[in-house]
């Protein structure tokens, strides 16, 4: 009996477990799905909290009913990862020796890594909404909000979702007009990049509607610390930002697993081939999800689309075959802009998001790089769609894990490097 | 593709200015493009250039604030003192690297 031993049930996690379980014959392979977790999340929806879009119940579901059937949970933590003797040491003394390993214990945010985020202010009046606390906590704040200056801050890059904080501004911006809190209140977007988002046509496109809603934008901004005291954050060139709500994405970091096993980079991201997800330094480690240093989205949407690669990956290296299957970095992202109505991102490792319409061209019926309702109503069926289609490992009929050129609007210079 | 004169040898450049052709880089155009930016080089800056050009011969890419305080040993305080407003990407350019991608 083989054992093919999983890090992380989480959405890459899930996916992997419940995919390989089909694939595999049962008599032949254990499917071992280890996280330190009682409970899964629906970590897209976090975002909705603070709003009162989404309640608690959205958002959890418990790890009896989201680890697929065939499959082996363990609710333990992970000491580490000894690759060269092909075990993994749990916290409690016990080891579980494996065959093939996938690691998919994304990132967390470490808001210890930026001096004085954790003092003081933290959680009174500096948040995240990156974890289920830190989304319930700004809740509860937001409650008692009457006003003032709400600054919304993103550490360093990568990130995890890289246009949650965007949509966050968006969405605040709608709930505050709702509330009667508008005018009272100023919201400034503070990034370390010179704009709103990483993509030039993208973020052209966003700028101007921070600008239609009247939040400034301070970019360039790499932020030294939290003066809790003086209620600012400071850069490292001595720019201060004064807030009266700090809402900021701290820097994210891999699992501290990863550093502790030698396996990971300065940020414990894992080296991994960017196309066959195999891990750079051994050949029975396969990586997927936000765990990677692969250039592209650290994002939900992409561990789907790895994972459909990756099964496939898996299936040819137990087969002593070569890694046919290639990845080309596909992200999909739904950005919420407020008062029902989203953009909708579709792009790849070479191809950034443009304008067009999605899936099918002309048809739709989605529209890339437009605000529309649809788009919007297309992200609150997702909640549906993750729980009951993605985790499970259906497919999503009309969306491929390569992206398709197909209804994209591509500027000419642009196709050369596209095709 | 623009070209200009640094050092009194003809360079390609980017449109902001940054070496397209890392061969065409030595210590001398590193002086002129750093001028350019308002600095004078000493050891201080020296250190930061030598590890981009290590890290980028081995990671092809211009490692990142992170890695610069991790595996460099260079504080982030420093390189705001070596080269201010954007010290990762001025640095780069001095080093006749091409400009940091952005990140996704």
């Amino acid at each position: 009996m083989k054992t093919l031993l999983i890090l992380g049930a989480g959405t890459a996690g899930t996916i992997m477990a419940g995919a390989l379980r089909k694939k595999l014959p049962k008599g032949g392979w254990t499917i071992t799905l280890i996280d330190r977790a009682r409970d899964h999340y629906y970590q897209p929806g976090y975002l909705f909290m603070p709003f009162g879009i989404y309640e608690e119940d959205d958002v959890r579901r418990p790890m009896s009913r989201t680890v697929p059937r065939g499959v082996d949970y363990r609710e333990a933590d992970v000491d580490r990862v000894d690759a060269a003797a092909n075990r993994v040491f749990l916290q409690d003394g016990s080891e579980i020796p494996y065959d093939v390993l996938i690691i998919a214990t994304g990132v967390r945010p470490a808001p210890e890594q930026v001096e004085g985020m954790v003092d003081g202010d933290w959680r009174k009046n500096v948040h995240e909404f990156y974890t289920f606390a830190g989304a319930k906590a700004l809740t509860e704040r937001f409650k008692s909000w009457q006003g003032g200056r709400l600054v919304v801050h993103i550490c360093e890059m990568p990130i995890k979702c890289p246009v949650a904080p965007l949509e966050f501004t968006f969405l605040a911006d709608a709930w505050l007009q709702e509330q009667g809190l508008r005018e009272k209140t100023e919201i400034v977007y503070v990034t370390p990049m010179s704009g709103a988002f990483t993509k030039p046509v993208a973020s052209g496109v966003l700028a101007r509607l921070l600008e239609e809603k009247r939040i400034s934008v301070i970019p360039d901004f790499a932020i030294a610390r939290v003066d809790a005291a003086r209620k600012a954050i400071v850069s490292w060139d001595e720019k201060e930002v004064p807030y009266d709500l700090l809402v900021t994405v701290p820097p994210n970091m891999g699992a501290e697993m990863i550093a502790r096993s030698g396996l990971g980079d300065e940020l414990n991201y894992v080296p991994t081939d960017k196309h066959t997800l195999q891990s750079k330094a051994h050949a029975n480690i396969f990586v997927i999800g936000d765990a990677t240093d692969c250039p592209t989205s650290k994002a939900g949407s992409v561990a789907h689309f790895e994972s459909e690669v990756l099964t496939e990956n898996i299936l040819h290296f137990i087969a002593g075959q070569p890694l046919r299957s290639s990845f080309d970095g596909h992200a999909n992202c739904f950005i919420e802009s407020g008062h029902g109505k989203a953009f909708l991102l579709d792009f790849n490792y070479d191809q950034e998001p443009v304008t067009g319409t999605f899936p099918l061209p002309a048809v739709g019926p989605m529209k890339l790089l437009g605000e529309s309702r649809l788009n919007h109503l297309g992200k609150m069926a997702f909640k549906w769609i993750y729980w009951n289609v993605l985790l499970t490992g259906l497919p999503i009929p009309f969306v491929g894990h390569q992206m398709s050129l197909r209804g994209k609007n591509i500027p000419p210079k642009e196709l050369k490097t596209a095709a | 593709m623009p070209t200009k004169t640094l050092a009194g040898t003809p360079v390609d450049t980017d449109e902001e200015g940054f070496l397209v052709n890392h061969s065409q880089w030595n210590k001398d155009i590193a002086a002129a493009l750093a001028a350019e930016e308002g600095i004078t080089l000493g050891d201080g800056h020296w250190k930061v250039l030598d590890f981009i050009d290590t890290d980028f011969k081995e990671k092809g890419a211009v490692p990142g604030m992170r890695r610069m305080n991790k595996v460099g040993n260079i504080p982030t305080k420093d390189l705001y003192a070596l080269f201010p407003d954007g010290p990762i990407k001025k640095a780069a350019k001095i080093s006749g690297y091409p400009k940091p991608a952005s990140c996704v």
